[in-house]
């Protein structure tokens, strides 16, 4: 009888799983096809191996470059944030995190937009300088512009993993710790660290794959001057029209986000992050 | 992992399923998809436009006088704009393009000839116009002309004290982070290819090569590579040099008075823009009858206004003011149009050439 | 002294994270188009922005897309996540596996195969499949946030309302469904902001004059950025600024004037 009843709840999951053959698992097959067959048809390597032509690997590599970049800059912001949050009282610290995600519900382009008109060579970063008689410094369209970009626009997901993980350790511990005769640099290294590891986890995933894969921030902020793998699978697609190669490329950037997650795992021995 | 393994070779085995099957995908080269409905009852206009080229006032006139509803999308540049053609992944109406474009469209049979029985105010456009269409348009059959211009330097006379008579002032130090380049690839590709010697057409590889070493070279000069920013980047004066099409000058010295443009001597691009009616459309009446709402003469010249670009409309020539007409960067004279050439359709491995060597100048 | 410094990293932090959003406000009521010129105080473009049909639209587009495609996906995910607590282990595994495709997929990946589905199946772009792309970006969210609650839900309330004659499925709603109700509504709100912050998904599956929000403001971005879009950021965000002050403190207070009161 209850045999018979799970059956039948079972089928509930059923219109969901007809969706995700549809939605997920075909256009990741499309994305396959695509990018395993050449323009005339035929079995290819060459929009795999694409990526190692000299600009697309270059690109692949700035994107890594920065992306980690991004990441670091994030958890060494994010982490000094959590903990002064974790000693605030509770409502106190739920009114940082308010203030601190609101900027979030500004539009995504539009927060990115602004910090071009800060960094302009005319901006308001610049016109301030000159105000104080230094001179101007040319921020927009470089790397580090896509780079604080990345970090104002990810630094959130960083934080709120964190806080999440070191409001659940115990005052005890570090008492614990601290009778033990540890001064606070290390029960930071030895007590603290360590049991935050599954929010710093969270935390890396969530910034270093959408800074990796981004083609947006480094569109508003780099000019079109500087190219990640993002730009490059977008202009296969919407401009230079080879959808195959886009598709191959698509391929090797899947690879490296399932890669890191897999690095990620490696540390995280609980196998749980905690998500959101 | 072990799971995402299992995962990734099952997507693998279904992807090689599906190739079995065979069939030619779209984006690899292959047929655009024909119209599979016909014209339904609703009665809109699907237009595809460049970004900001037109006076969207005119859109509501024209719903109003046709009773048309207009569904109004618009692209950056002719790149963008042909693989959502080709693919067949939106069905438009009318179409925007530019020259080569047009003619890449005609020669992958995207488009489909124009009923002129609805278009009688073609009349108002000027014979030498529909004459140099037939350059890649022979017959008239697939475009009508919307606006010409050409591609040339706008300055800021404040900060370039010099006089700007050549492309080689894109290459000079002095305006080091000071340059906007165009991100349409011809046209970037243009301007170093005259610079070089060559014809803006070049299929020729080594001069394509040097054309793209040489907007290497010139990469850490410039600011940033865009289309539309550049005139407001201008207008604030974030940069001193950029190229720019010769309507946006107009705009441009309108809101700043210290801005110039010029065609450099070695010669330019002289460019059409037309409207084309793709093969899959399923508005095609309506769609002629937004071709003959924009030539009609009082419309063409309202939209001169707002546009600055030279018009092949020869009825809205005369409603427009002599200063106008006689401003060699609105209207190029001959002496202009001696120097320039029009850009043509290249073959695709030709293209790819283009399209490789401009990702590989970005990425430098 | 540590009081001292966690207050001015703290500062610090805040303006990092508000100055570009000031900018934008301020920007809103800037006279002149230009953004490099600041030509005195008007409300105009917020004036314009009630007049210009295309952002009216695009308003209305980001709010009905998020609605249907978050009711949807709440929908089809409360009812998946009771299927996948019944399946066997494996079953439970290759399905959540399946599921978490789109949440670590990148955006860019999961919209291009997204599009390169549509048109290989000659599926014109519009409005439809905007909604149908959201709609699979936002399941996996709800059931992140209801598989959680089922799993603690107690299983024995719901036997022995079934012994007590219920009907399975009112013994669902009777006791079930309250115990989860947090993760669902937690889940709908989740996927009703991703919907309304999308961009890159919505860009690449977006069809012919079909604008929400972030696309618009993108194609403004390249060719000149009409500041009403800086008028409309700055009411949303105002509103969802006082939204989520009632929402979330006025319990809060409430709560905390009662335990008070306790005491």
């Amino acid at each position: 009888m209850s045999d018979r009843r799970s059956t039948r709840r079972r089928l509930l999951a059923g219109p969901y799983i007809v969706w995700m053959v549809l939605f997920t698992l075909v256009p990741l097959a499309m994305i396959f096809v695509y990018g395993f067959t050449a323009p005339q048809g035929g079995l290819t390597m060459a929009n795999i191996l694409a990526v190692g032509q000299k600009e697309n690997l270059k690109a692949l590599l700035l994107s890594l470059k920065l992306s980690l970049l991004c990441t670091v800059i994030c958890l060494l912001l994010a982490y000094p944030l959590a903990m002064i949050l974790r000693s605030n009282t509770k409502s106190s610290a739920s009114l940082i995190v308010f203030i601190f995600i609101l900027p979030m519900w500004m539009n995504f382009l539009l927060r990115t937009l602004a910090w071009q008109i800060l960094l302009e060579n005319n901006g308001v970063i610049n016109t301030v300088l000159t105000f104080f008689g230094l001179p101007k410094a040319k921020m927009i369209n470089t790397e580090g512009a896509i780079v604080l970009g990345m970090v104002y626009n990810y630094l959130p997901f960083m934080v709120l993993p964190l806080y999440n993980v070191l409001t659940k350790i115990d005052d005890s511990i570090f008492e614990a710790a601290r009778d033990l005769g540890a001064n606070s640099f290390w029960t930071f290294v030895r007590v603290t660290v360590p049991l935050s590891v599954p929010g710093i986890i969270s935390g890396i995933t969530m910034v270093f794959v959408p800074a990796l894969t981004t083609f947006v921030i480094s569109d508003l902020l780099g000019g079109g001057k500087i190219l990640l793998i993002g730009n490059v699978i977008e202009q296969k697609f919407t401009t230079t029209y080879n959808w195959n190669v886009g598709s191959g490329l698509s391929i090797v950037l899947m690879i490296f986000v399932i890669g890191s997650m897999a690095v990620l795992q490696i540390f995280d021995k609980d196998g749980e992050g905690t998500a959101l | 992992m072990k799971k995402r393994l299992c995962l990734f070779l099952a997507m693998m085995m279904a992807a090689i399923t599906c190739l079995s099957c065979g069939r030619s995908l779209p984006g690899t080269g292959g047929e655009g998809k024909g119209t599979e409905e016909a014209s339904k009852e609703d009665n809109t206009v699907v237009v595809y436009n460049y970004g900001d080229y037109i006076d969207e006032d005119l859109i509501a006139v024209f719903e109003e006088q046709t009773g048309i509803k207009v569904i109004y999308d618009v692209f950056e540049t002719n790149e963008e704009m042909y693989p959502k053609i080709e693919s067949g992944a939106i069905a438009y109406d009318v179409i925007c393009a530019g020259e080569y474009t047009i003619a890449k469209m005609m020669a992958h049979d995207l488009l489909q000839p124009i009923n002129y029985d609805n278009i009688p105010n073609i009349k108002n456009i000027g014979e030498q116009y529909l004459k140099m269409c037939e350059q890649y348009d022979p017959g008239n059959q697939y475009s009508v002309p919307y606006v010409f211009g050409t591609v040339g330097i706008l300055y800021n006379t404040k900060e370039v004290t010099e006089p700007v008579t050549s492309w080689d002032i894109l290459w000079d130090e002095k305006y080091s982070g000071q340059i906007f380049m165009s991100k349409s690839i011809r046209d970037s590709f243009a301007v170093a290819l005259i610079r070089a010697g060559y014809s803006i057409n070049s299929t020729d590889e080594a001069e394509i090569t040097e054309a793209k070493n040489m907007l290497i070279e010139q990469k850490p000069l410039v600011q940033g590579y865009f289309v539309d920013q550049t005139r407001d980047k201008m207008i604030a004066e974030e940069g001193v040099l950029g190229v720019i099409y010769s309507g946006d000058y107009m705009e441009a010295k309108n809101d700043n008075e210290d801005l110039a443009y010029v065609v450099p001597e070695e010669g330019s691009n002289y460019w059409t823009d037309a409207w084309v009616i793709p093969a899959n459309a399923k508005h095609k009446a309506n769609a002629e009858a937004w071709i003959n709402f924009l030539c009609d003469a009082e419309v063409a010249a309202q939209n001169f206004d707002y546009l600055w670009y030279s018009t092949p409309n020869v009825a809205a020539q005369e409603l427009i003011e002599e200063e106008y007409l006689n401003d060699p960067a609105i209207f190029p004279d001959e002496e202009i149009l001696s120097r320039c050439e029009i850009l043509a359709y290249l073959e695709p491995e030709v293209e790819n050439l283009y399209n490789n060597a401009w990702t590989e100048v970005l990425s430098k | 002294m540590k009081k001292a410094f966690s207050k001015v990293y703290l500062l610090l932090v805040f303006l990092f994270l508000y100055v570009p959003i000031v900018i934008m406000m301020a920007l809103s009521f800037n006279a002149s188009k230009s953004r490099a010129v600041w030509a005195g105080f008007s409300t105009k473009w917020y004036e314009e922005l009630w007049r210009s049909a295309s952002i009216m639209d695009a308003v209305k587009n980001t709010f009905t897309i998020a609605l249907i495609s978050s009711a949807a996906a709440t929908v089809l995910g409360v009812l998946a996540c009771i299927g996948i607590m019944a399946m066997s282990r494996r079953g439970k595994t290759v399905t959540m596996a399946v599921n978490n495709i789109p949440l670590l997929n990148a955006d860019i990946v999961t919209g291009l195969s997204l599009m390169l589905t549509y048109v290989f199946f000659g599926i014109s772009l519009g409005y439809g499949t905007i909604v149908f792309a959201h709609i699979t970006f936002n399941v996996p969210y709800v059931i992140l946030s209801v598989m959680p609650r089922l799993k603690n839900s107690s299983r024995s309330t719901y036997e022995a309302a079934m012994d007590l004659g219920a009907s399975p499925v009112r013994a669902f709603f009777a006791v079930v469904m309250p115990e989860i109700m947090p993760g669902i509504v937690s889940g709908f709100l989740l996927s009703f902001s991703m919907s309304i912050d999308d961009f890159i998904i919505t860009y690449f599956t977006k069809g012919a004059g079909v604008n929400t929000i972030s696309t618009m403001i993108y194609t403004q971005v390249r060719r000149g950025i009409v500041p009403s879009m800086y008028a409309l950021s700055t009411i949303l965000f105002v509103l969802v600024m006082v939204l989520l002050l009632i929402t979330n403190f006025a319990p809060a207070a409430k709560s905390r004037d009662d335990s008070k009161k306790g005491k």
